[in-house]
């Protein structure tokens, strides 16, 4: 049984009047001990699917399903249940641990929440969790602003960790992070995966990354996954035509100063255009791409696709 | 260890005015100087990223670096005008706490001969007024009144005021539109015409005239908060927090609330100035208690007389300016220490 | 013929802090040259030290910015007055940022703002000007410019912005372009355009164009020459092939090592990814080279003296004796050898 279960997730929120679909009729799963990476641009709705599932936003209709449980409806007890089962790491490591807060409090705040453990032993509990991200003890009387980017980066891991949770989201965990301290923040991310057995969902905007670290890869555009596949089979034979041109748009040694892939601005969720999202700046685009949406079509081998115009079978 | 982010053994953050974050980071890397902590300010315009976004760079663990609390001290110290209007505040607050010690008799009774100047008679150094009573006592025991009313007002009013404005801000929805309308009322209406109103209507005793105060000041700490609440409330780390099941109290008291305090800290200075000046006001008008001296009945039984015994509205009027005066340049201290500028020394 | 702007030795200093020291760069008309480094490197300072748009609190501590302006005369734009500065800033030199939000005046249209550089410089009407600034949006291609002129920054998306930007930039066919982390803030694909832009013009107009960025595939793609910087040093300078091919400083194979790129073959369940340890933050107070505290092949001479930028082969430096050593013997060997 899968983990995490979305089903035709559909969520939106109002701006100006207009109802924008954030996210637009999602389903995926994550398989226990997997990493699910999700990757998109601005705009396509990762980040409100995150929320969605940490149960910060509700979703119009559709279901995220945790082990079996529809998380949906809880409340009370069974939510602060969900709670410590899923967590989330956030992308902006200057803005995601409260100032005012020591770390000491900020790590032991949610243990005393869920009373997990003992008031006189939670101090030492959260110097364990400092421990197993690379920090020493002497952090705990320390305030947020005396950390870099990456010790706080590193802060929010243990904090989403100290409630031993099974689902760790990351909302594009590395983005705002130097080069060199991205190396060492993913190798930590991939060293606990390994030690408490975890299972993520990684997003990001940037596919080598994503290459790296995930299992599985889901595309989303605008509110939709358009293409589904392993982290091999969708980088070495991508089907989709904005995954391909994804791919294309990433800079890279060994391709010098090659045409951009796509022309054209994001659209905008306000508005969605009719037929196949992608139609108005895919080079594939037929008649047909402008009246009818394509389907996220399973092609066998964990493999899938919503275009009209890819291939039928996945091949190896 | 395997990718740990060792702590420096060099020297503390540098205080610069890099325009970029990297580069405040690298004049810290190699500089050696206290960081100011910079506080997060609220995402009014979330879409607009200013590059100089705060960022420090590791302080070394072993080191005391300054936190929070104890660095907004040492800034509010080292300003002159900030201590300055400490020092006169501080006197006017030891002259009240010495008013019963000094002065023991009731500054309403009549003390010596009446219309003495300050200056001549010794046992009266600021005088006396028209029916004999010290001028000297009478301010001392009107700072009594005139503070006290003061702080109490403005805690009436930010206990009003945080408790309407953070509902407001964190609940949102038919709440916020509910608390909204109900603060913008009691704004429209001229805040001293309401407060002539309501002392009418009451009793003109201090404690009645503290609550009707505190009822004119809790608007603007409400609005306030309530717009610091909404700001916050969309931070990351508020998001973790509901991540980690906190609930709604432990949210709005732990995690926002002490980020939303730093400028109603400063406008609670100025409020206690004004209600200040409004209680004087209304004694001026002899709408005041009438058991107790205040310098604003003072200034009123000293108005017929300004022409030939003008100390007895002067002595008491200086004293209302000094004291708001010195809430101010308080005011604006805090307001320094506690929302530092990206600008200055680098 | 002298290069478009020579850069020697330029240090940069706070009151109490040198985030820039000693740096030397050229940039020659029709190139592109890119400034590699992470935070704390001190390269956005460089680029505005280049504008003369330092901060109050900064000031140019040493060194010459040496230009070849419009009329072939060298000027040293470190110790020009403000006068001559305005003439400088805009015309010959122009600069793009990382934040078009924040760069944009948010109460102007476009249109009025491409056509007050215009106006400022070249004393155009304001019908011409307004007719310039058309011309202009068309040329960094956005679609239906007669119509997007009157629009405001805040109704055009991340990447009209920064093409906006850039227009603001090449409005009157500025020598040398900097473009500060232009595309850090966009979208990839977006981000293929305005580099795809960027290069044309620097094409079209004779342009240099100085680069500055963190992304070392933007580097790879687009970059004629590198000069990668730590703690406010120049480590190494190399081409783009040498840098990629055989790059010697142990901080930039820390960070070619440490970056994941889409045509490699790594993942994570082959392997951690090569970490440099530690942070920037080890850089402060070194008296010798300042990336010693995380090399692995940190020797005694490191610590002991800033080292100076060697010339390895020609057009590639590295301040890094342990490596210019170690080079040196490989180019003995395969000279006896091969």
């Amino acid at each position: 049984m899968p983990l995490l279960s979305v089903e035709n997730l559909h969520a939106g929120y109002e701006s100006g009047g207009r109802l924008l679909r954030a996210v637009d009729g999602v389903s995926f799963a994550v398989e226990p001990g997997e990493t699910v990476g999700l990757v998109g641009e601005s705009g396509c709705g990762k980040s409100s699917l995150a929320k969605v599932i940490m149960r910060l936003i509700s979703p119009a209709s559709g279901r995220v399903v945790f082990d079996g449980v529809d998380v949906g409806g809880l409340k009370g007890a069974p939510l602060k249940a969900y709670r410590r089962q899923a967590q989330i790491v956030f992308q902006d490591p200057f803005a995601s641990l409260n100032p005012r807060q020591s770390i000491a409090d900020i790590l032991t705040a949610p243990l005393a929440v869920h009373c997990l453990v003992p008031r006189r032993e939670r101090l030492a509990a959260a110097g364990d969790a400092l421990e197993r991200v690379g920090l020493p003890r002497e952090a705990l009387s320390r305030y947020p602003h005396e950390f870099s980017g990456g010790q706080r980066q590193r802060l929010g891991i243990a904090r989403a960790l100290i409630l031993a949770p099974r689902l760790v989201i990351c909302d594009e965990p590395v983005s705002a992070l130097d080069l060199s301290i991205q190396a060492q923040i993913l190798n930590l991310l991939a060293r606990l995966k390994a030690e408490l057995r975890l299972s993520y969902l990684f997003i990001s905007h940037d596919l080598s990354v994503v290459r790296y670290f995930a299992d599985r890869v889901l595309v989303m555009y605008l509110g939709r996954i358009v293409e589904t596949g392993s982290w091999q089979s969708i980088f070495t034979r991508p089907l989709h035509p904005y995954t391909r041109a994804l791919i294309e748009a990433v800079p890279t040694p060994g391709r010098r100063r090659h045409a951009a892939p796509l022309s054209g601005d994001l659209p905008s969720a306000r508005n969605v255009p009719t037929g196949c999202r992608f139609h108005p700046r895919c080079p594939l685009a037929t008649p047909l791409c402008t009246q009818s949406d394509p389907a996220l079509r399973p092609l066998g081998a964990g493999r899938a696709v919503a275009c009209h115009h890819a291939p039928e079978e996945a091949l190896h | 260890m395997h990718g740990t982010d060792t702590f420096p053994t060099g020297s503390l953050a540098a205080k610069s005015l890099a325009t970029d974050a990297e580069d405040r980071a690298a004049a810290a890397a190699l500089g050696a100087e206290r960081a100011p902590a910079p506080l997060p300010e609220p995402d009014f315009w979330p879409n607009v990223h200013a590059p100089d976004a705060a960022r420090t760079v590791t302080a070394d663990v072993a080191r005391l670096a300054p936190v929070g609390r104890r660095h907004a001290l040492l800034v509010f110290l080292s300003n002159p005008t900030a201590v300055a209007g400490l020092l006169i505040l501080a006197a006017v607050v030891g002259a009240a706490l010495a008013a019963p010690l000094l002065f023991p008799d009731d500054p309403l009774e009549m003390a010596g001969r009446p219309l003495q100047w300050p200056g001549q008679n010794p046992r009266f150094p600021l005088g006396t007024d028209a029916l004999g009573r010290d001028v000297l006592a009478g301010l001392v025991h009107g700072a009594r009144v005139s503070l006290l009313v003061g702080a109490s007002a403005t805690l009436a009013g930010l206990l009003a005021g945080i408790l309407v404005g953070a509902t407001a801000g964190y609940f949102g929805g038919v709440v916020d539109d509910v608390l909204s309308k109900l603060i913008e009322i009691f704004q429209t209406v001229p805040g001293f015409i309401l407060l002539i109103v309501l002392v009418a209507i009451a009793q003109p005793s201090v404690p009645a005239i503290a609550l009707a105060i505190a009822a004119v000041s809790w608007p603007q700490v409400a609005r306030l908060v309530r717009a610091q609440f909404r700001a916050i409330k969309e931070k990351d780390f508020v998001a973790a927090a509901r991540a980690l099941g906190f609930g709604h109290g432990r949210i709005i008291f732990r995690e926002i609330l002490p980020n939303a305090l730093p400028p109603v800290i400063v406008l609670a200075s100025v409020t206690v100035a004004t209600a200040i000046l409004m209680e004087s006001a209304l004694s001026f008008m002899g709408l005041g208690d009438p058991n107790v001296v205040s310098w604003g009945s003072m200034i009123g039984t000293g108005r017929d007389l300004l022409r030939t015994a003008w100390y007895l509205s002067a002595v008491p009027g200086v004293a209302i300016v000094l004291t708001v005066l010195s809430l101010n340049l308080i005011g604006d201290g805090l307001n320094e220490a506690l929302n530092p500028r990206l600008g200055g020394e680098g | 013929m002298a290069p478009l702007i020579d850069v020697r030795d330029l240090s940069i200093a706070f009151s109490r802090a040198t985030p820039v020291r000693g740096l030397s760069l050229t940039v020659e008309a029709g190139e592109t040259v890119a400034l590699v480094g992470e935070s704390g490197s001190g390269k956005s300072l460089t680029a505005l030290a280049l504008m003369r748009l330092l901060p109050e609190a900064a000031r140019i501590a040493s060194g010459e910015i040496l230009f070849r302006g419009r009329d072939g005369q060298i000027h040293d734009l470190a110790r020009l007055d403000d006068r001559a500065l305005r003439q400088v800033r805009g015309r010959d030199i122009a600069m793009v940022f990382q934040e078009p939000m924040t760069s944009l005046n948010p109460v102007l249209s476009v249109g009025q703002q491409v056509a007050e550089v215009v106006r400022l410089h070249e004393g155009l009407s304001r019908r011409a000007a307004f007719a310039r600034a058309v011309e202009l949006l068309d040329l960094v291609r956005i679609p239906e410019p007669r119509r997007r002129v009157g629009d405001y920054p805040h109704e055009l998306s991340g990447g009209m912005r920064q093409r906006v930007m850039i227009a603001i930039a090449v409005a009157c066919a500025p020598r040398l372009l900097i473009a500060d982390e232009p595309t850090t803030a966009l979208d990839v694909t977006i981000q293929a355009q305005v580099l795809d832009l960027l290069d044309a013009l620097r094409r079209d107009l004779s342009m240099g164009l100085l680069l500055i960025t963190h992304d070392l595939g933007v580097v790879a793609e687009w970059a004629d020459r590198v000069a990668v910087m730590y703690a406010g040093r120049k480590v190494e300078d190399a081409p783009f092939e040498t840098l990629f091919g055989a790059p010697l400083h142990p901080y930039t194979r820390g960070l070619l090592a440490a970056s994941p790129r889409l045509d490699a073959g790594q993942h994570y369940s082959a392997g951690p990814l090569a970490e440099i340890e530690g942070s920037i933050a080890s850089a402060a107070g070194e008296e010798g080279c300042a990336f010693a505290p995380r090399c692995p092949n940190a020797r005694a001479l490191c610590r002991a003296a800033v080292p100076a930028l060697d010339a390895v082969a020609p057009g590639h430096l590295v301040a890094c004796p342990v490596a210019t050593a170690a080079a040196q013997r490989e180019a003995r060997h395969a000279l006896a050898f091969g």
